[in-house]
C-alpha cells in the first residue's frame, strides 16, 4: 500500500536525521527517520519548515512539490523550495531527551530564522498550524517553557513532561493488545509518544510508521 | 549532643550561611566618572542571584545607562546560571573559596542564547516551585502535594526562602509529606542483608546492625559517578579535548535527590576525564563539597540528605576531579 503523499506533505514535514551517526530505530520509507545518537540517550529531528510571508495558508505549498529525479514521490528536496520563494525560512530542531526524574522522553527544541536569530515563543505560536495552539490551550498536560537543554546548556523550550506519563498510561489503558503485562515496546511507546507530543508542536506522523508494526 | 539534634543543628548552620560578594558593574554600564565602588553584600547560599537586585540597584543606579534592567553575573567570564542557588554556584566555580567572592554584575545585553531568560523574582519563584516539583516527583511518583499546596502556603513558602526563615520554611513544607530519607544500608550482595536482618543469634546493642554497611555518602557519589573510582586502570592514549569554558569549571556538579532508595540514578558528571595511567582507584576524586562543607566521605548518606539539602529538597553535590594534562598533540602538516 502506497504511503499517502498527503499526510506529510501538507504541513512540508521532513524528519531527517540530524547526522548520519548511529543506528536507526525505524525508518519512515524515504520521510527521513528519527535515530539514535551515539550516546543512546536522545533523539532528535530536523524540521524545515518553509514559511511565506504574503500567504499563511499552508496548502499553497503544495504546487511546489517536484518529485524528485529518481521518481520516489517520497523525498521532498526542500531547498527547491526555499529557490522558489523568497521568503523567511524557519527552522525548528527538535530533540528528545530522556527524563530521568519523570521518566519518560521529553520535547525539546528551538527555532530560528535563516540569519540564526532566534525566535520568540509569541512569534512560534503564530506560525504552528492552528491546531496545535488549541492543543497547547486546551491541554493541561502540554505547556511550553524554556529551560536549559541538559546537554548543549543552552536555553531551549521545552514540552514540560510532569503530564507525560499519565496520558501515555490513558493512551495503552484504552487498548489491551498494546502493551500487556510485559510492557510495550520502545518503538511503539515512542511514536505514540510522539503522535500527542508532536500535534502541540506542529509534528505529523506519517501513518505507515504505524503500519509497518502491524507487519 | 545526639544524633537528631546535630542535625538540627546543621540544617541552621546551613540557612544562616551567606557568601560575602563583591559586586563590580560591568566597566561597558559605567557612564559616570569616578567608578562607582563594588557593591559589599552578604548573599544567603540558600537563595539566588536575580533576589540581590534590590540590594544592588541603588547602589548602581546614578551610573547606569538609559534602558530596561535585566540583572544578569558573570564570574570571571561566565555568566551565571540564575537557578542555581548561590552557595552551590560558589562551591562549584571557587575551587579556593575566595572571600569575598568576586563577581560582575550586569544591568543591560542579556545574553539570551546563553542564558533562559530571567524576569525577575517571578522567575526564580517559578524556577523553585517547579524543582520541588521535580522533587516530589522523584520521591512520590506525582507531584500532587505540591500543586495542591494553597495559594497562602505557597506564598509563605517562597518568602521562607526569600527571607531565609528556617522555622518557616520547615512549618510550611512539612505539609507537603515529602518523608525524610531513612537509613539506608548495602550490604553486598542483597541476601547478606535478608540474613543478617533475621539472624536472631547476633547481639544487638541498638542502632545500626553491625554486619550492615551503611550507604555512605561514598557509596553515593560512586553510583552516580562510577568513573570515578574505577579499580582497573587504562592506558588511552587520545587525551579528550576539553572545552576551555569546562576548564575554569574543573568540578562537576552533580544533583543527588532525596529518593529513598539504593539503586541511585545516574547523572553524568560534566567533565569526565579519562583514566590516568597508574593512579590508584580514589585519587581522581579530589573533592566533595556539599554545602560549603568538605564532609567526611564515610557519612551516612541518609543524614547529608536530611541535613543539606536545599530548600527545593534537592541535594547538591559539588565534586572536584581531577582532569589529566593535556599533552602537546603532533601538528598535522
Amino acid at each position: 500500500m502506497e504511503p499517502s503523499h498527503q499526510v506529510t506533505s501538507a504541513l512540508l514535514l521532513m524528519l531527517s536525521l540530524r547526522n548520519g551517526k548511529g543506528s536507526t530505530l525505524f525508518s519512515l520509507h524515504g520521510h527521513g527517520y528519527l535515530g539514535q545518537n551515539h550516546h543512546g540517550r536522545g533523539l532528535f529531528v530536523t524540521r524545515e519548515h518553509v514559511h511565506s510571508q504574503e500567504d499563511h495558508d499552508e496548502k499553497s505549498h503544495k504546487g511546489n512539490e517536484e518529485p524528485n529525479c529518481l521518481g520516489k514521490d517520497e523525498y521532498i528536496d526542500n531547498a527547491t523550495l526555499v529557490q522558489s520563494y523568497r521568503q523567511d525560512v524557519r527552522y525548528f530542531d527538535f530533540h528528545i531527551v530522556y527524563s530521568a526524574s519523570y521518566r519518560v522522553p521529553v520535547l525539546y527544541f528551538r527555532t530560528y530564522s535563516s540569519d540564526g536569530q532566534p525566535l520568540l515563543l509569541e512569534d512560534i505560536e503564530k506560525e504552528l498550524p492552528g491546531n496545535s495552539t488549541n492543543v497547547l490551550m486546551e491541554s493541561k498536560w502540554t505547556f511550553i517553557t524554556q529551560e536549559e537543554h541538559p546537554y548543549l546548556n543552552r536555553p531551549w523550550y521545552k514540552l514540560h513532561p510532569c503530564g507525560t506519563s499519565e496520558w501515555m498510561k490513558l493512551l495503552f489503558l484504552t487498548d489491551p493488545s498494546l502493551g500487556g503485562s510485559q510492557g510495550v515496546p520502545v518503538e511503539l511507546y515512542l511514536s505514540s509518544w510522539i503522535s500527542m507530543v508532536g500535534q502541540a508542536v506542529g509534528l505529523k506522523v506519517p501513518l505507515e510508521m504505524f503500519n509497518k508494526r502491524k507487519e | 549532643m545526639d544524633v537528631e539534634a546535630m542535625g538540627r543543628e546543621a540544617q541552621k548552620y546551613v540557612w544562616e550561611g551567606a557568601i560575602p560578594l563583591q559586586i563590580h558593574l560591568h566597566e561597558s554600564e559605567v557612564t559616570t566618572l569616578p567608578h562607582p565602588s563594588p557593591a559589599l553584600v552578604l548573599a544567603p547560599r540558600m537563595g539566588y542571584l536575580p533576589l540581590l537586585l534590590p540590594l544592588l540597584k541603588p547602589h548602581f543606579s546614578s551610573t547606569l545607562p538609559p534602558g530596561v534592567d535585566t540583572i544578569w553575573f558573570e564570574y570571571k567570564g561566565l555568566p551565571l546560571k540564575w537557578h542555581i542557588p548561590t552557595g552551590v554556584l560558589f562551591d562549584l566555580l571557587c575551587a579556593e573559596q575566595e572571600r569575598p567572592w568576586n563577581l560582575t554584575v550586569h544591568f543591560r545585553g542579556y545574553p539570551g542564547n546563553i542564558l533562559t531568560p530571567c524576569e525577575g523574582e517571578d522567575s526564580v519563584k517559578w524556577s523553585f516551585i517547579n524543582s520541588l516539583k521535580e522533587a516530589a516527583y522523584i520521591v512520590n511518583g506525582n507531584c500532587k502535594n505540591v500543586m495542591n499546596m494553597s495559594q497562602s502556603d505557597q506564598v509563605e513558602l517562597w518568602h521562607s526562602v526569600l527571607n531565609g526563615n528556617m522555622e518557616t520554611y520547615q512549618r510550611v513544607s512539612s505539609k507537603l509529606k515529602l518523608e525524610k530519607v531513612g537509613d539506608q544500608y548495602v550490604g553486598k550482595p542483597n541476601s547478606n542483608l535478608l540474613k543478617s536482618r533475621t539472624n536472631t543469634g547476633e547481639t544487638d546493642t541498638g542502632g545500626p546492625v553491625k554486619t550492615d554497611k551503611c550507604f555512605t555518602l561514598r557509596d553515593a557519589v560512586k553510583a552516580l559517578l562510577p568513573e570515578l573510582f574505577v579499580e582497573k586502570t587504562l592506558i588511552d592514549e587520545e587525551i579528550p579535548r576539553i572545552e576551555l569554558e569546562e576548564e575554569s569549571r574543573a568540578p562537576s556538579d552533580d544533583e543527588s535527590n532525596t529518593r529513598n532508595e539504593e539503586d541511585v540514578e545516574e547523572k553524568q558528571g560534566e567533565n569526565v576525564e579519562c583514566c590516568c595511567p597508574s593512579d590508584d582507584a580514589e585519587t581522581k576524586l579530589k573533592l566533595v563539597r556539599i554545602q560549603g562543607i568538605e564532609p567526611k566521605l564515610e557519612i551516612p548518606f541518609s543524614w547529608v540528605v536530611n541535613n543539606l539539602m536545599n530548600p527545593e529538597h534537592f541535594l547538591h553535590i559539588c565534586v572536584f576531579v581531577k582532569v589529566p594534562q593535556a599533552k602537546p598533540l603532533p601538528h598535522d602538516r
